[in-house]
């Protein structure tokens, strides 16, 4: 048992708060596999009703981009509003988009 | 020639410095990812990883009380409360592994004493009033500081605040309901609750740490943002909001210098005893020895179930491989 | 006021408050941060399924939760012997509340038909909560019996000493059988096996032997418990006692 690992590994979380809304990254936590991961989640990040869905995602597997890079990288869409939700007028009450 | 290369990497690292306080000043969030001179990093993973110490650390005392707490509503309240300390230190060691700094290693040296914690968990819960102390007081004191915190510079530290803040709000009311009803309750109640305050009133003051002449590090965490107040000027705001609650409660504050300043704006009040603080930081409270002492056996007792856990995840992903 | 019926509700009240209580010890000292905040959650659950019972008990006798909770004698507590036994290790106290959950899920199914409805709605409630407790509880046991050469041995020595409370469960007098005939009470006949067969499976999966026949404990339910409870109670009951009469 030697070689076994001696710390859980860490996962991201993420928790979708009602029907609608994108999952939106919470923390982390330890957790030995994915399904005692999502169980943790539940237990430690939904403890007021904070969720009704949850995802996990260990974290050496989460990829991010360099943010020494971050001008060449986002700069450019800068100038593009129209890309952004926040150009287009959405009426009051239909909530998240 | 290697003196340039020298020269020019001290230049970067001074430009980087400077861009770094500017986005600061500009009171732009600093992210995991993001440069940061090594002494930000190392100060954050101090007092985040301190914070996050406090927070597991001061479930003990309170904990304490689950098994006597005098009513089904004040069992369950309590659980509850000790409950969420758990999830904050979680949120915060969590924010510390944002920087790598692994949570087992940052557990390991509050174990061997490397690392402090908020030296009022050092004192004990004798009787029930306490409970109710600690969450009017302690918790209190707490809020004055994590309210402030939430500005803080560095994005996660800043996030685990704001979520923490939003669910400690119940915790100082929960105390300071039970301080009150002993308040109003028999002679016997009545004196529970203050000998509690008597005993809780001076190492909560000494919860904001040392006064900012003797804070050295004041200075270069206010520049960074990472603290937003002084120690000074928290404890007063404390102190200010506390005063006319214990009067509600009609409890009376062991301080016989305690009084209100036209001048100032703010109560004035008697002297800390900063040897007693220091002395309790050193590890010479009543209770530090059996605090770290329950935190390393809640480890130990707990290393063969994480170790059986891993066993058995390993076995299952080769399991899965195999077929 | 219905002899049976309060004979019944602190019954299933004090297997709550008891296991509730139990669980409560381990707040602060779990094996990892995580699993501490787990356990707590069971708790609680638990805990406010004991404060409904306690409530409609007291409504039965006209008293107060809290009187009935804490101010019996210990021959007045009608818990299984099973959930007063202490926590020990880890170990024994998730194969503990594996055996539990096992037979609380199909007991509150049943219990949502009840005709009280006080009952129906309580077990509404509890379904969901017991549903993930005996997940948390069932996926622990298999780690542990299919973890490690220790989990395995300390989970072997955790059935050794608790198999023989498991029999409790299912103990039926002249309180069920009036009640089940009213419509009221659960037939703890139909449990049984829907219990057997969820052990069968999670023991099969940790690699455990289901023991042999043999002989089971009773007595909780008259009343007659194992030496652990009166300590339990007397830190339970402390303040109450101490104090009596007293707001809090």
């Amino acid at each position: 048992m030697s070689e076994i690992k001696k710390e859980w590994p860490l996962w991201e979380v993420f928790i979708r708060s009602k029907q609608g809304l994108s999952h939106k990254h919470v923390g982390s936590l330890r957790a030995a596999d994915a399904k005692m991961a999502i169980e943790n989640a539940r237990d430690v990040y939904t403890r007021r009703s904070e969720g009704i869905s949850i995802w996990v995602v260990e974290s050496v597997n989460v990829h991010a981009s360099n943010p020494t890079e971050q001008g060449p990288m986002f700069e450019p869409s800068d100038d593009k509003v129209y890309r952004h939700p926040t150009f287009y007028e959405v009426p009051e009450g239909v909530g998240h988009m | 020639m290697f003196n340039f290369v020298a020269m020019q990497v001290e230049n970067d690292v001074k430009q980087m410095e400077e861009q770094f306080q500017a986005k600061i000043d500009a009171d732009i969030r600093i992210e995991p990812r993001d440069w940061m001179p090594e002494k930000y990093r190392k100060t954050l993973i101090r007092q985040m990883s301190q914070h996050a110490h406090s927070e597991v650390v001061g479930m003990l005392p309170e904990a304490n009380w689950i098994t006597r707490a005098p009513s089904l509503r004040r069992k369950v309240a309590l659980l509850a409360k000790v409950q969420d300390e758990a999830g904050h230190g979680l949120y915060l060691y969590s924010a510390c592994e944002t920087l790598g700094a692994d949570r087992e290693e940052t557990i390991d040296d509050l174990h061997s004493g490397k690392a402090k914690y908020s030296s009022i968990f050092n004192y004990p819960t004798i009787t029930w009033a306490d409970i109710g102390a600690i969450g009017w007081l302690v918790d209190g004191a707490a809020i004055v500081n994590q309210v402030a915190l939430q500005k803080t510079s560095y994005g996660p530290y800043a996030r685990a605040m704001v979520k923490i803040c939003k669910e400690e709000s119940f915790h100082q009311r929960q105390g300071y309901e039970i301080i009150t009803v002993l308040a109003n309750g028999t002679p016997a109640q009545k004196a529970m609750a203050q000998d509690a305050l008597n005993r809780w009133w001076w190492p909560s003051l000494m919860m904001f740490g040392p006064t900012d002449a003797d804070s050295p590090n004041t200075q270069q965490s206010m520049a960074w943002r990472i603290k937003r107040h002084t120690n000074d000027e928290l404890r007063q705001m404390f102190i200010d909001a506390t005063v006319k609650q214990a009067e509600v409660a009609g409890l009376t504050i062991p301080d016989k210098d305690l009084k209100w300043n036209e001048e100032r704006g703010h109560y004035d009040f008697g002297e800390i005893d900063w040897e007693e603080f220091y002395n309790v930081i050193k590890g010479n409270g009543p209770c530090n020895k059996q605090r770290i002492e329950a935190r390393r056996k809640a480890k130990e007792e707990g290393m063969w179930v994480r170790e059986a856990a891993m066993a058995y995840a390993e076995k299952q992903k080769s399991k899965v491989k195999a077929a | 006021m219905n002899k049976e019926l309060y004979e019944y509700v602190l019954r299933m009240g004090d297997d709550s408050l008891i296991l509730g209580q139990r669980l409560g010890e381990w707040c602060g000292h779990g094996p990892i941060l995580e699993e501490d905040i787990a356990l707590t959650n069971v708790a609680l659950d638990i805990l406010g399924q004991a404060r409904i019972l306690m409530d409609y008990a007291g409504k039965l006798t006209n008293k107060k939760e809290d009187e009935v909770a804490f101010l019996r004698e210990e021959w007045d507590y009608k818990n299984v012997l099973l959930v007063e036994q202490p926590n020990g290790d880890f170990a024994k106290t998730i194969l503990r509340q594996f055996f539990f959950d096992a037979f609380r899920l199909p007991f509150f199914k049943e219990l949502q038909n009840s005709k009280d409805e006080t009952l129906s709605g309580l077990a509404l409630k509890a379904v969901k909560e017991t549903t993930y407790h005996l997940q948390h509880s069932s996926n622990w046991v298999i780690r542990l019996g299919d973890g490690t050469d220790e989990s395995h041995q300390r989970l072997k020595t955790a059935l050794e000493e608790l198999w023989m409370f498991t029999g409790e469960l299912f103990y039926a007098d002249e309180v069920d059988t009036k009640l089940v005939n009213e419509g009221i009470a659960v037939d703890l006949n139909k449990i049984k096996p829907i219990w057997d067969a969820k052990v069968s499976e999670v023991f099969a999966q940790a690699k455990l032997q289901i023991p042999e026949e043999s002989w089971m404990q009773k007595g909780g339910r008259k009343g007659k418990h194992t030496e652990h409870l009166g300590f339990l109670l007397s830190e339970m009951q402390y303040m109450q006692r101490a104090y009596p009469g007293c707001e809090w």
